[in-house]
């Protein structure tokens, strides 16, 4: 193939051939991953702008220190790098499988296929469990001078600047948008990586049923592992946002 | 390579490497960036916990943040969605119109952090002393919101 590429002088525009050299399904894939990057865009930058409005926020290091099974350990940023790292991962072996499409390795497909699917579903448990953690576990807050126990919800934040109560630092309820901003933030990816499994459960019973052999080629595969990166490209934004700064 | 022709508008194939090393070079330098990336996030935490946080510190540290996460959506567009070795006319016609998000954030952040300014500013003169008091009673305040 490297003789054909790159012929130097091509006019693309000058009709006959695809300026981007690409299939139609390859090129719309693109500009749907590129409208949906300004989706979010517009979601995690309204998180900021009210971030940015508010005097006070929620720490997150103080809000995700747990981890399953690990009892009330303080355990900052721990369980969200294993859920980056699943991610990180299931993108790795998507783009395997891609490679073996190329070489039409119709067993390395399956096998990689199946390995992308199984680090999506276990992200999607992890996030699960992050959100029944949220909303069930119980936080001491001072409100109207009264003590009470709230749930992080999207009307409850129990993260408030702390004050003195009772010769005690105790918490004040937080701006109620960072439980907003959070649920509907990571719903919103968790529903993407959930539509990329249905995705690739697909692509796998097509590669087992042999379809892209007949076609003669495995760009299908191609076309939702580029949606598969998108999600974890995504991820990398959410975290950057919501756990590190 | 056996890569046949998908489609007719594919004048010809990138060239695909038969070995997966870059692969894994990407998914060593997508760990070590985000094994970074956590380390700064555990010294901000500590930064955060001592008494008298430096503002400016936690800001470069969360700066450094950023700009690492710009590396690795780097990395993941450009090697795992094979974006770097497409023709030039695809790779602009999709990072172009992202350029957009200069404008985007620096406009909204701006907008955000204004709000707060004149929330801080105009509340104050209404609860107290008509006098230009821009402080922020940060405990108080935030405990309303």
């Amino acid at each position: 193939m490297s003789t054909a590429a790159v012929q130097q002088g091509t006019k693309w525009w000058s009709g006959g051939k695809s300026p981007f050299n690409a299939s139609y399904g390859k090129v719309m894939m693109w500009y749907f991953l590129m409208s949906d990057a300004f989706t979010f865009g517009a979601f995690l930058i309204s998180y900021g702008t009210i971030r940015f409005s508010q005097n006070h926020w929620v720490d997150p290091n103080h809000v995700f220190n747990s981890f399953p099974f690990a009892g009330h350990a303080n355990l900052p940023l721990a369980f969200v790098s294993l859920m980056t790292f699943i991610l990180i991962a299931s993108s790795v072996t998507m783009v395997l499988a891609v490679h073996e499409g190329h070489k039409m390795n119709k067993a390395g497909v399956e096998k990689y296929m199946l390995w992308t699917i199984l680090g999506g579903i276990c992200f999607l448990g992890c996030q699960a469990w992050e959100w029944t953690h949220l909303l069930t576990g119980q936080h001491e807050v001072l409100v109207n001078g009264q003590l009470e126990y709230w749930n992080t919800t999207v009307a409850h934040n129990p993260f408030g600047p702390e004050v003195m109560f009772n010769g005690k630092e105790v918490a004040t309820p937080g701006p109620i948008a960072f439980g907003s901003y959070f649920f509907e933030i990571t719903g919103f990816h968790g529903f993407h990586v959930f539509s990329g499994i249905i995705i690739n459960i697909v692509m796998f019973i097509k590669t087992k049923m042999n379809h892209f052999g007949q076609r003669g080629h495995y760009e299908m595969i191609e076309k939702a592992g580029l949606y598969w990166h998108f999600v974890d490209l995504v991820w990398v934004f959410v975290f950057l946002c919501f756990y590190l700064i | 390579m056996s890569a046949s022709i998908s489609s007719p508008e594919i004048t010809f194939h990138p060239e695909h490497e038969d070995t997966t090393k870059p692969i894994w070079r990407t998914f060593w330098i997508l760990s070590f960036l985000t094994i970074i990336e956590l380390s700064i996030g555990l010294i901000i935490y500590n930064i955060h916990k001592g008494e008298n946080p430096n503002a400016t510190l936690v800001l470069a540290f969360k700066g450094m943040v950023c700009i690492l996460t710009l590396a690795k959506a780097y990395y993941i567009v450009a090697v795992f969605m094979h974006l770097g070795s497409e023709v030039r006319n695809l790779i602009m016609t999709i990072i172009v119109p992202l350029c957009l998000f200069i404008w985007f954030i620096a406009a909204f952040l701006w907008d955000g952090n204004s709000w707060k300014n004149l929330r801080n500013r105009y509340n104050r003169i209404n609860e107290k002393t008509p006098t230009e008091q821009v402080a922020p009673a940060a405990k108080e305040k935030g405990a309303k919101d």
